[in-house]
C-alpha cells in the first residue's frame, strides 16, 4: 500500500536486536501466562483443595433419639452441611438409621458400596437390596452378597442432648473420607 | 438480477478469495468406485453434529443448568413451550443417531483398510473425536437433570473414586464439590456446551482437512498392496486416470443420505418424543433403579456381570488399553492388504465387538442380574403351585413371599432372575440341601439364618420340596433312606 520499502535486516547487530526483542517478548508472555495461570489452576482446584484443608464433613442432625425404635432400621434424611444457592433438592440426603439398642446406632449411606445406588432396606427379610447390579447387605451393613467388595459405608454418629447426629458432607464412595472413617469408634458412642 | 447477484459475489470474493480454494476442493478428484453407499457415513456424522449445535443451541434458550431449576425448565420445555418438546427430542434422538453413524463410521473404515498409511493421523483424530462423541452423550445424560443423571453421576464418581492415591481427589474434581449438587451440573454443562464442542469442530476440522489433502480412500482391491514407497504415486495415477470431481460426482450419495439421517430422526423425534426426564433429582426418593442411556447398556451389564474382584482393574486398565490400541491401530498395520476379503483377524475382530456389544446391550435392556423390588408384594404365587398343598407348606409359601425369596427367584415365570428359578427346585435340591442352602446361603445367595426362625425355615423347606414336575420326582438322599429304614424310631424325632 505505502511506498515505503520493505525493512530488511540490514545488519547482524540489527538482527539480533529483534530477535533478542522478540525472544524477550516471549519471555514477559511466558510471565504473564504464569501469573494468571496460578489463579486459574487454583480456582479449578477449588474443590479438592477446599476438602484438604477444612474439610467438608461437619455433624448434622438426623432427628431425636425416640424417632428410631430400638432394633429397628428407619429412613432419616439430612441436609448437607455445604449449601450453595443453585443445589436445589440435591442437598437433602437420606440414610438408613439402625437402632441396635440404647444409644448404639449404626448409620448407613444410602449408596451402594459397590456404584453408589440407592439402597433399599427390607425389614422382613432383614436385607438391604441394591437394584441396580443386585448387591445385598445384612442388617448390620455387611456384605451379604453381589458385586459389592465390601459392606455399606457407615456414618460416625453421636447422640447428644436426645439427639442423633452424624459426620456427613461427603458422597461415599470407597476412596472417600467417609469411607475412611468407617469402622472407627463413634467418638461418644461410650 | 443475476448480473447484480453476480457483481455482490465478486465484490466479497475480491476481498474474502475463498472462492477458487473451495471450487478447487470441491472439484478435487476422488476414485470413481468411491462414489459408493459406504462412503456416505462420514458426511453423515458431519450433519448430525451440525444438527445437534443448532438443536443444542435452540434447547439453551430455554434451559437453565441450575441444579435447582434444570429438572423444571425441562419440564417447561416438554410441557409449555411451543414445540418445546419437539426440539428436546430432535436432540436427543441426534444424540443416539450421532453415537451409532460414528461406529458405523468407524467400522466402515478399519474394514476399508483407510487407517493404513497415509491417513493414519486421520484415524487417530478420528478415535478422539469417537471419545468426544461419547463424552458429549455421557455428559448430555446429565444435563437431563433427572434421577438417572443424579445416580449416573454416583455411579461416574464411584468408578473415578477407584483410581489409586488421587481418586477422592478425581470425584471431588468431577463433581465441583464434595456431593452431586449444584455445582456438578454446572461443570457438566460447561464441558457439554463450551469445552468438548469447541474440541470437537476443531477436530472435526482437522479431520476433513486431511480427507481432502490425503485424497478419500480408495475402494479396496484385493491384493492391491499398501507400500509406503509407492502407495502415494499409485494414488495419484488413480485419480488423474480414473479420477472424478467429488462435486458432483459423489456428492450427491452424501447428500441424499444426509437429508434421510435428518428426516429420520425428525420421524423418530416425531413418533418417540423426547427422553425423560425421569423424575426429580432428589435423593430423598430412594425408589429407583437407575439406568444409562442405551450408548452405555454394555458397560451398564459388564459391571454387573464381571467377577467382583476384576472390577477394578478392569475399569481402570482396560479403557487406557482400549484407547492405545485404537490409536496404535495404523502403525501396527501402516501397510499391507485393506480389503477386508484378505483381513480375516479384522473381520473377526470386529464381529466379536458387535456383537460383544449387542449382547451385553441386550442383556441390560432386561437386567437380569438386578432383584425386583416389589416382587415380594407384587407377584403372586399362582394357584397350581398351592392348589392340594399342606397347611405348612401353604406356611411356607407365604413366607416364601414375605421374606422377599421372589425378588431374586422367579416361579412360574414371575419374579426377579438374579438366582435361579425354582419351580423345579425339589429336582435339583435334597431337603437338607435346601435347609442348607436357606441357612447358610452361599453362592450369590445371603444366609438367612439370623432372619428365619426354625418353624418358619421348616414351612419354606417343605413348600420348596413341593416344587417339582408332575413327572419327576424330587431330589432324595439316598443314605438318607438307608438311616429311615434302619432306625424308624429316631426319624421319628427328626423335625
Amino acid at each position: 500500500m505505502s511506498s515505503k520499502p520493505v525493512m530488511t535486516p540490514s545488519t547482524e547487530a540489527n538482527l539480533s536486536r529483534r530477535g533478542f526483542f522478540m525472544k524477550l517478548g516471549i519471555l514477559f508472555n511466558g510471565f504473564a501466562a504464569m501469573v494468571v495461570a496460578v489463579p486459574v489452576v487454583g480456582f479449578l482446584l477449588s474443590s479438592v483443595t477446599r476438602g484438604r484443608a477444612s474439610g467438608y464433613l461437619s455433624w448434622v442432625p438426623l432427628g431425636r433419639i425416640d424417632e428410631f425404635p430400638e432394633g429397628e432400621t428407619r429412613l432419616a434424611t439430612f441436609r448437607n452441611p455445604n449449601v450453595m444457592p443453585t443445589d436445589g433438592k440435591t442437598v437433602d440426603t437420606a440414610c438408613w438409621v439402625r437402632r441396635v439398642a440404647g444409644e448404639k446406632f449404626q448409620v448407613f449411606a444410602i449408596n451402594c458400596a459397590h456404584l453408589g445406588c440407592p439402597v433399599r432396606w427390607f425389614p422382613q427379610s432383614g436385607l438391604f437390596m441394591c437394584p441396580c447390579h443386585g448387591g445385598a447387605y445384612y442388617r448390620d451393613g455387611a456384605r451379604a452378597s453381589g458385586p459389592p467388595e465390601r459392606g455399606l459405608f457407615e456414618y460416625p454418629y453421636k447422640v447428644e442432648n436426645g439427639l442423633v447426629t452424624i459426620q456427613a458432607g461427603e458422597l461415599p464412595t470407597p476412596g472417600a473420607a467417609i469411607a475412611s472413617l468407617t469402622g472407627e469408634k463413634p467418638p461418644c458412642a461410650s | 438480477m443475476r448480473i447484480m447477484i453476480g457483481k455482490i459475489g465478486e465484490w466479497f470474493d475480491h476481498r474474502l478469495q475463498l472462492a477458487a480454494p473451495i471450487r478447487e476442493a470441491a472439484e478435487h478428484p476422488v476414485p470413481r468406485n468411491t462414489a459408493s453407499w459406504f462412503y456416505v457415513f462420514g458426511s453423515a456424522a458431519l450433519t448430525v453434529f451440525l444438527l445437534q449445535l443448532v438443536t443444542g443451541i435452540l434447547l439453551a434458550l430455554i434451559y437453565v443448568p441450575s441444579g435447582g431449576e434444570a429438572w423444571s425448565s425441562l419440564q417447561a420445555l416438554n410441557h409449555q413451550v411451543t414445540l418445546g418438546w419437539f426440539v428436546r427430542a430432535m436432540h436427543g434422538w441426534g444424540s443416539n443417531f450421532m453415537v451409532a453413524i460414528v461406529l458405523i463410521h468407524m467400522t466402515q473404515v478399519f474394514l476399508f483398510g483407510a487407517h493404513k498409511y497415509p491417513r493414519e493421523l486421520t484415524w487417530i483424530i478420528g478415535v478422539f473425536l469417537l471419545l468426544m462423541t461419547l463424552g458429549m452423550a455421557f455428559t448430555g445424560q446429565i444435563m437431563r437433570f433427572d434421577q438417572d443423571a443424579y445416580w449416573g453421576l454416583g455411579i461416574g464418581a464411584s468408578i473415578a473414586s477407584r483410581v489409586p492415591i488421587i481418586g477422592p481427589a478425581v470425584v471431588k474434581l468431577m463433581l465441583g464439590g464434595p456431593i452431586i449438587a449444584g455445582a456438578t451440573l454446572s461443570r457438566f454443562f460447561a464441558l457439554h456446551v463450551f469445552v468438548i464442542p469447541g474440541m470437537l469442530i476443531a477436530f472435526v476440522g482437522l479431520h476433513v482437512l486431511m480427507v481432502l489433502k490425503l485424497g478419500i480412500n480408495e475402494w479396496p482391491m484385493p491384493g492391491r498392496i499398501v507400500k509406503r514407497a509407492t502407495y502415494e504415486a499409485q494414488y495419484h495415477a488413480l485419480t488423474s486416470k480414473d479420477g472424478a470431481p467429488f462435486v458432483p460426482y459423489a456428492v450427491w450419495k452424501d447428500m441424499f443420505f444426509a437429508a434421510f439421517i435428518i428426516l429420520a430422526i425428525a420421524a423418530c423425534a416425531y413418533y418417540f418424543g423426547p427422553f425423560g426426564p425421569t423424575g426429580q433429582p432428589d435423593p430423598t426418593i430412594i425408589q429407583t433403579a437407575p439406568k444409562p442411556d442405551y450408548f452405555f447398556l454394555w458397560l451398564y451389564a459388564l459391571l454387573s456381570l464381571l467377577p467382583p474382584s476384576l472390577e477394578t482393574p478392569f475399569l481402570l486398565i482396560c479403557p487406557p488399553l482400549v484407547i492405545l490400541g485404537l490409536i496404535l491401530l495404523p502403525f501396527l498395520s501402516g501397510e499391507g492388504e485393506k480389503s477386508w476379503k484378505r483381513r480375516p483377524i479384522a473381520v473377526i475382530t470386529v464381529l466379536m465387538i458387535a456383537i460383544t456389544l449387542a449382547t451385553f446391550t441386550r442383556m441390560a435392556q432386561f437386567t437380569p442380574w438386578s432383584p425386583h423390588m416389589n416382587a415380594w408384594s407384587g407377584d403372586p404365587i399362582p394357584d397350581r403351585y398351592i392348589h392340594g398343598t399342606t397347611a405348612l407348606e401353604r406356611q411356607g409359601a407365604l413366607v416364601f413371599q414375605v421374606k422377599q425369596c421372589r425378588n431374586c427367584h422367579s416361579i412360574g415365570d414371575t419374579g426377579g432372575q438374579r438366582g435361579p428359578a425354582l419351580d423345579s427346585v425339589a429336582v435339583r435340591l435334597t431337603r437338607d440341601q435346601l435347609i442348607r442352602q436357606v441357612i447358610q446361603g452361599g453362592g450369590n445367595m445371603p444366609a438367612y439364618g439370623n432372619n428365619l426362625s426354625p418353624a418358619e425355615t421348616t414351612a419354606l423347606v417343605a413348600f420348596l420340596e413341593t416344587l417339582h414336575p408332575e413327572t419327576q420326582s424330587p431330589a432324595r438322599d439316598g443314605a438318607r433312606d438307608l438311616v429311615l429304614s434302619e432306625g424308624k424310631a429316631q426319624s421319628a424325632t427328626q423335625p
